[in-house]
């Protein structure tokens, strides 16, 4: 082996040594220094101060916001974190910097608005994120349905969200489910139908296979609370009669003229405790329900740190 | 006499292209196709955006780089390796020297960007599947880009006619900047009073008003631009880069070069 070879060889041999020691020492520096600060470390908080700092590049600077926001509700929704601080100052920065980028309104609402751990919590402000989003783009309809959405689900005003939604209806090229939604919601604000057509309408009128999921989990969610209901009150209506629970959902369908033992929507049987309480078999599989869960459930262990 | 400033741009075409200035296409490929693949994995809804967004970005920035870092160096190196004298010794007029080298700085970076245009549309249609008329609005973008670049060349030159590749490359930078606050910088004159007010509109005039030039966002909502805004700003990029060649000229024109 001539010396130029040998030395070609000596600092391969060396520099992949050293690359690969690094990435090691990297991972364990890594495993020492948890991501204690970064997730909740805003930097840059003024969006007029971002959107100067993007020297007229903010429309790849609010994507780059809008992925960091996705990924920070991500991150924490994933862990059932109680708190989201950061969220809302994370979407308010992604839409000054690009008013137009209508996903941030959108998602940003679903995201802000739920209590945790399936959102932040924070219907106020989605309200607010709205707003501003309709000042900007006063002609988009679908902002009208995701406002009137906020109201119907998380801040229970029915009479506002039926006015939402008749003021997006009158929008040019608006959808006419805006006008049937309005109707309903003078008429049966609360009931399960009502909720089921918001979400069934949020189903039919996106292209977001994940929209498409959270619409699907959430109507799957509310057949189990409207079934849940009814057998509750079966299981009323026979004590009432009998003097006593029923032994299983098999002989409270027979005494109910059911027509089969009742399932919930994965085809499981509903369970009915010694208690006489109706509850799903899989509560995990259901995260949206409000009803049929064992007491004091929580769907998954949530990290202490996220709080 | 016939002129020499076609011969001047070509062989500073050709000096970039041996100084491997078209190598930063390769990192924009890489840029620009991990992008594409890695945004939909991680955001939502904005594969397209992002393409749009940072392929126009890149094609930007890249060249605005490019145009100050081979700008500044134009006439000093020319001078530093003493071809300058020869150059000037043949009939070659000292403004067709500077006039040769903004075309061929010019013609490099409108290569380089018509390279780098083929990248956004492939990765557009790696995320879209599909062209759509609004695509089409990307190359009034790509566009004022090389107008942008005209003028940011013409600074680069006329920094480089008299100061040193690293002053130069300050200045020009800064100008850079600036000039993407333009609008801030009339807001502020208009807030003046008395002689304050005519120094900073007149330095709000000066500056070059790169804002205007910066349509990206509004054609990633595929918003169209109006063809006044596409003349007026084509005749602004004109008349501001020939007035920085000329006062380019000028000065190299007067320069003592012994």
């Amino acid at each position: 082996m001539n010396h130029r070879r040998k030395i070609t060889v000596i600092a391969a041999t060396t520099l992949l040594l050293s690359l690969a020691a690094s990435s090691f020492l990297l991972h364990r520096v890594d495993q020492l220094r948890p991501q204690a600060t970064l997730d909740e470390v805003l930097f840059l908080s003024s969006p007029a101060v971002i959107k100067r700092a993007s020297l007229g590049y903010d429309g790849l600077m609010a994507c780059i916001y809008w992925t960091r926001a996705v990924q920070y509700f991500g991150y924490r929704h994933h862990y059932h974190a109680a708190s989201y601080n950061l969220l809302a100052p994370l979407l308010e920065i992604t839409t000054r910097l690009d008013p137009h980028l209508i996903i941030a309104y959108e998602f940003g609402a679903s995201f802000l608005s739920p209590q945790p751990p399936q959102g932040a919590g924070e219907p106020q402000r989605a309200v607010e994120l709205m707003q501003y989003g309709i000042q900007q783009n006063p002609d988009n309809w679908r902002l009208y349905y995701d406002l009137g959405f906020v109201y119907y689900m998380d801040l229970r005003d029915y009479k506002k969200a039926a006015e939402i939604f008749q003021h997006g209806s009158q929008l040019p090229h608006a959808h006419p489910f805006l006008k049937i939604l309005a109707a309903q919601m003078a008429q049966h604000a609360g009931e399960y139908d009502t909720a089921r057509m918001l979400w069934s309408a949020t189903y039919e009128n996106t292209e977001d296979k994940q929209i498409k999921e959270n619409a699907i989990e959430h109507l799957r969610a509310l057949r189990v609370d409207e079934d849940v209901q009814h057998l509750q009150q079966a299981v009323t209506r026979f004590g009432e009669r009998t003097g006593r629970l029923p032994e299983n959902t098999a002989e409270l369908a027979a005494a109910e003229h059911l027509p089969g033992i009742p399932l919930d929507p994965d085809g499981h049987p509903y369970k009915l405790t010694p208690e006489g309480r109706v509850e799903v078999r899989a509560p995990d599989d259901f995260p949206f329900a409000t009803m049929g869960l064992p007491p004091g459930y929580t769907s998954r262990p949530a990290l202490r740190d996220y709080h | 006499m016939k002129s020499s400033i076609p011969h001047i741009a070509s062989n500073t075409f050709r000096e970039a292209v041996r100084d491997r200035v078209l190598y930063n296409l390769i990192a924009f490929a890489l840029l620009l196709s991990g992008a594409a693949i890695l945004v939909g994995q991680i955001s939502i809804e904005i594969e397209k955006l992002v393409v749009i967004n940072l392929g126009l970005t890149a094609v930007s920035l890249f060249g605005v780089v490019i145009a100050i870092f081979i700008g500044i160096g134009l006439v000093s190196k020319e001078i530093e390796k003493r071809t300058l004298y020869t150059v000037l010794s043949r009939p070659v007029r000292r403004w067709e020297f500077i006039v040769g080298k903004f075309f061929g700085l010019a013609g490099t970076l409108t290569v380089n960007t018509f390279f780098m245009a083929i990248g956004v549309f492939a990765a557009l249609f790696y995320v879209s599947h599909r062209f759509v008329r609004a695509d089409a609005l990307i190359f009034v973008a790509l566009y004022f880009i090389i107008l942008e670049f005209l003028i940011v060349c013409s600074l680069s030159l006329l920094f480089s006619s008299f100061s040193s590749p690293l002053l130069s490359a300050v200045f020009a930078f800064s100008l850079f900047v600036i000039g993407s606050f333009s609008a801030d910088l009339r807001n502020f004159a208009a807030m003046a009073h008395g002689v304050s007010r005519w120094l900073a509109t007149g330095a709000a005039y000066l500056v070059p008003n790169f804002s205007a030039f910066n349509v990206i966002t509004s054609i990633a909502h595929e918003q169209p631009v109006a063809g006044q805004l596409i003349l007026q700003n084509t005749l602004y990029a004109l008349f501001y880069a020939a007035m920085a060649l000329s006062g380019a000229v000028l000065i190299f024109e007067y320069r003592d070069l012994k």
